[in-house]
């Protein structure tokens, strides 16, 4: 059977959901006779007509507006950013207003916010950027992102189901990068829940995104040596999968906190936070934090490789960690 | 370009017609002045404090044309539309007073309330962000091919923010079934127009985007009236959004707490002759046979549903401190 790529789970996710449920449409700039920057909603128009696949201005806050208000009036929207890093003209209307019209007023948002995020592909400083930590650190909203084609469908399916505003984060290196077989028959992949990417019982690494396969390459590296490497894949940054996180850092007494997010602020942080305050007994060594460091993402290949967390930044650490 | 102000109504206003618009002016009106000038002075009402006094004209002319599968993107200065969708004044000032039976629950204050039921949206304080929300709700409207039609209310300060432009933009793009109106009250808080923006009328902001608009005298419930039902009829009809810019005066200061001496005196002064309210009576009296003591018996039954409301909601709960961190996401 044929394997299925990151970019093109996703794109059949959504063309299933709007199969499904006609209420669900998607809207956004480029999406409907271009098919996506990324070509996610290819064919969408032909198939499901201008009414439900909906080329836009160029207006993120007018779109994550006009989606807002869609779902309230009994839509189901999946719109797309171009980039992750346009979110941010459409922060107010997301964290201001969205996020927390079922607080204020019972009102559900059953919208998805695709944003396609991360960097190693030459982007630069407006094409790389990990803009999770401001939608995980504003209540009312979800955020997820995937690592593997699997996830990638099943969460854009669940995304689409849920009750709530969802940025669902897809990493632009994975599009093309990874691929598997996928099942045939529907299936989701629960908003919510990490997921064990390898068994180990030495060091865990808590990671999510395109990190978990540099995590696991540095798991192999490691194995080499003798270290035995867990690696937690979060899938879900809001809501966090705290019994896993605390499940892989009371079995290996070690935890490695990676994310390709800059490290001041990023989920890290919080991560340790959790696992300082609710496993620090089992604890039999700091808990590290390896991040991109505090800078804009840089565009030419020595800056940005030297930026991104690397396999050889990885086991260095996880080496270190061991002889505690 | 935008279309020059209409002069002279084209329609003569049944008895029936102009007593609807008084009663809802009038409870707004009343509504408001006993929730700043008795209930937030007391202490029972705290925090920010918005009224739309001297502009009830363009929440009643306006919304009163609603049906029940439109929607309704209400400002802080627009009671009335709420008034005039069925929200009671108990909900209302259960929901000042920040209680359990309020319309948010005490999780928000004031005018920042709404009703999914009723289809009021409730007000976002970045000011113009509803404007492309209106852009989604007219969106839904035409996707399920109804001819429900989305009212939206901004003021001129709105016209600077972004979101007003992408949402017009949109609107017209998209060709969705929206009335905007907008009062053009001469202050956003304390900034006057002329610092607000280079030209006089919004509605030339407006005509850029290729929008139909008019220019209506903002204190004129009957024009509003008049220019709302043009403009429903357009959207209804799919022609797409309509614009109607009603120029008009907040009379008090942008919340309570502001006592507005920033505006000139002479222009307080020729404000106030041109009172809503009072212009509504002339008329009544002058083409409806309507005498002074209507009027009074009106602000009487008006008087006396208020004290009632007051009385219900001073003995409402406060929301119980475990509901905190309940309906941030939905139920598992």
């Amino acid at each position: 059977m044929a394997e299925t790529t990151y970019v093109e789970a996703i794109r059949q996710g959504i063309w299933e959901e709007m199969e499904r449920d006609d209420t669900v449409f998607v809207m956004g700039e480029d999406v409907a006779v271009y098919g996506g920057a990324f070509k996610i909603t290819k064919g969408m128009l032909e198939r499901f007509g201008e009414l439900r696949v909906v080329d836009t201005p160029l207006a993120e806050s007018g779109i994550v507006g006009a989606g807002t208000g869609a779902a309230i009036n009994g839509l189901r929207p999946i719109l797309e950013m171009q980039f992750a890093d346009f979110m941010a003209c459409g922060f107010d209307q997301i964290t201001n207003f969205a996020a927390k019209c079922r607080y204020r007023w019972g009102q559900a948002i059953p919208m998805v916010i695709r944003a396609p995020a991360g960097g190693n592909i030459h982007g630069g400083p407006f094409h790389s950027q990990n803009v999770e930590m401001p939608y995980v650190h504003t209540p009312g909203l979800k955020v997820v992102q995937p690592s593997t084609a699997y996830d990638a469908k099943g969460l854009i399916k669940a995304a689409v189901r849920d009750d709530d505003p969802v940025i669902f984060l897809e990493h632009k290196y994975l599009y093309r990068s990874v691929k598997e077989e996928l099942p045939t028959q529907d299936y989701t992949v629960p908003i919510g829940e990490a997921g064990v990417r390898r068994e180990g019982s030495d060091i865990s690494i808590i990671t999510y995104g395109w990190m978990v396969h540099v995590a696991l390459e540095a798991a192999e590296n490691a194995a080499e040596e003798g270290i035995s490497v867990e690696v937690l894949d979060l899938r879900t940054l809001v809501p966090l999968d705290r019994q896993a996180i605390l499940d892989t850092a009371k079995k290996t007494n070690k935890v490695v906190l990676l994310h390709e997010d800059t490290l001041t602020g990023g989920l890290g942080g919080e991560l340790a936070g959790i696992i300082s305050e609710y496993a620090f007994d089992y604890l039999d060594g700091p808990l590290v934090r390896i991040a991109a460091p505090d800078t804009p993402v840089p565009f030419s290949e020595t800056l940005e490789r030297a930026f991104l967390p690397s396999v050889e930044d990885v086991v260095a650490k996880v080496r270190w960690l061991h002889r505690f | 370009m935008s279309t020059p102000a209409v002069a002279h109504l084209q329609a003569k206003f049944d008895r029936d017609l102009c007593e609807r618009f008084h009663y809802y002016m009038l409870l707004m009106r009343e509504l408001e002045d006993r929730i700043e000038n008795k209930l937030y002075r007391q202490g029972k009402v705290v925090g920010g404090c918005y009224t739309g006094r001297g502009q009830e004209a363009i929440p009643v002319g306006s919304a009163i044309l609603s049906r029940p599968g439109d929607w309704l993107t209400p400002s802080h200065r627009d009671m009335a539309a709420l008034l005039i969708r069925g929200i009671t004044p108990e909900e209302i000032l259960a929901q000042y007073m920040g209680r359990a039976t309020g319309l948010t629950k005490g999780r928000d204050g004031n005018m920042h309330m709404g009703c999914a039921e009723r289809h009021c949206v409730p007000i976002i304080s970045s000011i113009g962000a509803s404007i492309p929300i209106a852009g989604g709700l007219a969106f839904a409207m035409r996707y399920r091919g109804e001819s429900n039609v989305v009212f939206n209310y901004s003021g001129d300060g709105a016209s600077s923010r972004g979101d007003w432009h992408e949402g017009l933009n949109m609107a017209a793009v998209m060709n969705l079934p929206i009335v905007y109106l907008c009062n053009n009250n001469l202050f956003a808080y304390s900034t006057p127009l002329d610092k607000q923006m280079k030209i006089a009328d919004i509605a030339d902001r407006v005509a850029g985007y290729g929008i139909p608009s008019e220019i209506v005298n903002g204190n004129d419930v009957l024009a509003i009236y008049e220019a709302s039902k043009r403009g429903v009829e357009h959207a209804r009809a799919g022609k797409g959004p309509y614009f109607i810019e009603c120029k008009t005066f907040r009379m008090s200061g942008h919340s309570a707490h502001d006592p507005a001496d920033y505006v000139p005196n002479q222009v307080r002064e020729e404000w106030s002759r041109k009172d809503p309210i009072l212009m509504l009576q002339k008329y009544m009296v002058e083409n409806l046979g309507a005498d002074e003591q209507d009027f009074v018996d009106m602000r009487k039954r008006v008087l006396d549903k208020i004290s009632d409301a007051v009385e219900w909601a001073l003995e409402q709960p406060f929301p119980d401190p475990a509901t905190l961190e309940d309906d941030v996401y939905a139920p598992a």
